[in-house]
């Protein structure tokens, strides 16, 4: 099949179709990590992860694997983990702490803040051919530290990461913020890393508030193994969000969330069930961030993706999850699993082990979603297959400006009802990118969706 | 780390034979119930205090092995660090028969192999308590095309409770950093 000249081509967004080709071709591939992923604001790793000078954690950006590191003066810096000379990685260890990276092959050193310590033999070899100074580790463009996140971007041409960010912000402040409202203070306390055979689009478009899929973790409702299953409380979490109004909000630059608002009044919800004392920590956290944040307290966060690939799940459990493309119809995904860095031990001990049973691989929940991203790639590989649409008119329409919520405004094209709208934005955002797009239409100018909204501003 | 190097080593005489051969059996025994899919009674060889623990393995540095290649029981993110409650919580759901992961079942085929008692208490001929390592290879195939090789360690605790043995402890070494798999929904 040819496929079309432009990206823009692939989304109908005004009847909510997508061509199936997004998630399987190879030449859309290529051109994700030629367009998208050398210019989006991706998420790289945490500052927990390295707290002193000389600490390093490899991750990666797109296929490309990267340093996060901390310079021996403390500053933060992230590079292309490839030698300037022959190009071996300089680092190969997950995570630790060094003075040096030394490239195995031959020998060049780089110091902590990616500068050229030493080249072997340099005065009889290179001396006036090689300006050192020029051949430092690759580094991103720009870098951001967001409440302890670490942000980078290849483009410097790219909008300040708040910018970019956007009306999302404070939907990513809940799963960042201290559960009792202090902002910040996470800590990450370890990283699920595994491949799946799906495309990575399924996964980021599955955390922007696809509610719909339900269904599909219907065994692990059943059996219930949420904060309060020893209490015969079924479900996968605690229902903390029963009497509060969902919102699914789509924002210009293509991020996505599903959130909630309390209705006025609301108290602490009978939650973490399982042990009594853990259950009035988090009772006194509701109590203390509604002391520091009054009316707003009663947002609450659930899921979201911050475009392209990464994702949020806020409360229960709570992480971070980068979508690393790993090749057309593969995914290499890095769950970071959060916690209030000074929560006591029990709290974290008692929400490390919900962790574990939820996400991930091993997860009683994800697995299925592991399972559905795999077969769905697979099944639409086919030459019939890809001449056929998806389909994404779920409340097509049905969603609102900046509506007001149980007396709070929550800002985004947001529906009060569960909704596709948010994947339909995305895509038309991810398709911009793929035509190379300049930057004020990557941030949603000429979306009629924001265009009061703009001009307002 | 927790092989035999670093603790004396039992002596080889028939009652130390005679007990690895009981362990055998009763590894043997697991894999037949965990491969003919009977979960649950399975689950009854499992000691009420289990705990059942997967790390995940670490790249690091020559030298910091003991310290960091395996993430720890006591703190952070492993693939499993559960007790029985969990383990059942998982055999209740593939029961269900919508757990779409294992819906239709997978095949798998467990392996056990390499196995050595590393303590025996209060001795071989009476033993109570016993510590063992093992090699394992499972193999899991599901619906067509999906075909995972799992290898690797396992250092198990096993009690007498009666005339049986109950698993109290086990460790198992995935020999992986990044899983290779989009799932561990078998059982170790």
């Amino acid at each position: 099949m040819t496929l079309p000249e432009k990206a823009v081509d692939f989304v109908n967004w005004r009847k909510g179709e997508i061509s199936r080709e997004i998630y399987v071709s190879e030449e859309v591939y290529r051109k994700e990590l030629e367009t998208l992923f050398t210019r989006a604001w991706l998420l790289v790793g945490h500052e927990s992860q390295i707290p002193n000078p000389g600490d390093f954690f490899t991750s990666r950006m797109g296929e490309e694997s990267v340093i996060l590191v901390r310079d021996k003066a403390g500053e933060v810096h992230v590079f292309l983990n490839s030698c300037r000379h022959r190009g071996m990685k300089v680092c190969r260890y997950e995570s630790g702490n060094t003075s040096l990276f030394t490239c195995p092959y031959h020998s060049w050193t780089y110091t902590t803040d990616g500068r050229i310590r030493g080249v072997p033999l340099y005065k009889a070899l290179y001396e006036g051919n090689l300006d050192r100074d020029q051949w430092s580790l690759i580094e991103v463009a720009r870098l951001h530290n967001y409440k302890g996140t670490i942000w980078a971007t290849w483009d410097p041409q790219a909008p300040d990461f708040l910018t970019y960010l956007g009306d999302a912000k404070i939907h990513l402040d809940q799963a960042l913020d201290c559960r009792d409202g202090r902002p910040g203070g996470s800590e990450v306390i370890g990283v699920h890393k595994w491949v799946f055979p799906a495309n990575w689009k399924f996964a980021a478009e599955n955390f922007l508030g696809d509610t719909y899929h339900n269904p599909s973790h219907r065994s692990v409702d059943m059996i219930g193994i949420g904060p309060s299953a020893l209490e015969g409380v079924k479900g996968r979490r605690d229902n903390e969000l029963e009497q509060a109004q969902h919102v699914w909000c789509s924002f210009p630059a293509g991020h996505g969330v599903h959130s909630a608002v309390q209705p006025e009044g609301f108290e602490f919800t009978n939650s973490f069930k399982n042990d009594p004392e853990i259950a009035d920590y988090f009772r006194h956290c509701h109590e203390e961030r509604k002391r520091r944040l009054g009316e707003n307290a009663r947002f609450l966060p659930f899921v979201g993706t911050i475009f392209p690939n990464t994702s949020y799940h806020g409360r229960q459990p709570r992480s971070l999850c980068a979508w690393h493309p790993h090749s057309a119809n593969e995914t290499e995904a890095w769950r970071f699993f959060l916690v209030d860095a000074d929560a006591p031990t029990k709290i974290k001990d008692f929400l490390r082990t919900y962790y574990m049973r939820y996400s991930g691989p091993a997860g009683m929940t994800e697995q299925d979603d592991m399972e559905n991203w795999l077969y769905a790639t697979n099944a639409s590989m086919g030459t019939i297959a890809r001449r056929y649409n998806f389909n994404y008119s779920q409340s097509l329409n049905a969603s609102q400006r900046n509506p007001v919520v149980h007396g709070i405004q929550v800002r985004g094209d947001v529906s009060l009802q569960v909704t596709e709208h948010m994947a339909v934005g995305f895509y038309r955002r991810w398709a911009q990118h793929l035509d190379m797009e300049p930057w004020d239409v990557l941030l949603g100018a000429g979306d009629e969706r924001f265009a009061e909204d703009m001009a307002a501003e | 780390m927790d092989g035999n190097l670093e603790r004396p080593r039992i002596r080889r005489d028939d009652s130390y034979y005679a007990l690895r051969r009981d362990i055998e059996e009763f590894f043997y025994d697991e894999a037949e119930l965990i491969d003919n899919r009977r979960f649950e009674a399975w689950l009854d060889m499992l000691h009420e205090d289990l705990r059942y623990f997967m790390p995940m393995r670490h790249n690091v540095k020559f030298g910091l092995h003991a310290e960091r290649e395996d993430t720890k029981e006591e703190e952070g993110i492993s693939w499993f660090n559960e007790d029985k409650w969990t383990v059942g919580k998982r055999v209740e759901q593939i029961l269900t028969g919508v757990h779409y992961a294992e819906e239709p079942l997978s095949r798998t085929t467990h392996m056990i192999t390499n196995v050595q008692i590393l303590e025996a208490t209060p001795d071989a001929n009476d033993a109570t308590t016993v510590k063992t390592s093992c090699r394992f290879l499972t193999y899991l195939n599901r619906v067509e095309y999906e075909t995972y090789f799992f290898v690797g360690k396992r250092y198990d605790t096993l009690v007498k409770e009666g005339d049986d043995w109950k698993v109290l402890h086990r460790r198992i070494i995935l020999d992986q950093n990044v899983l290779q798999a989009k799932n561990l929904s078998t059982f170790f």
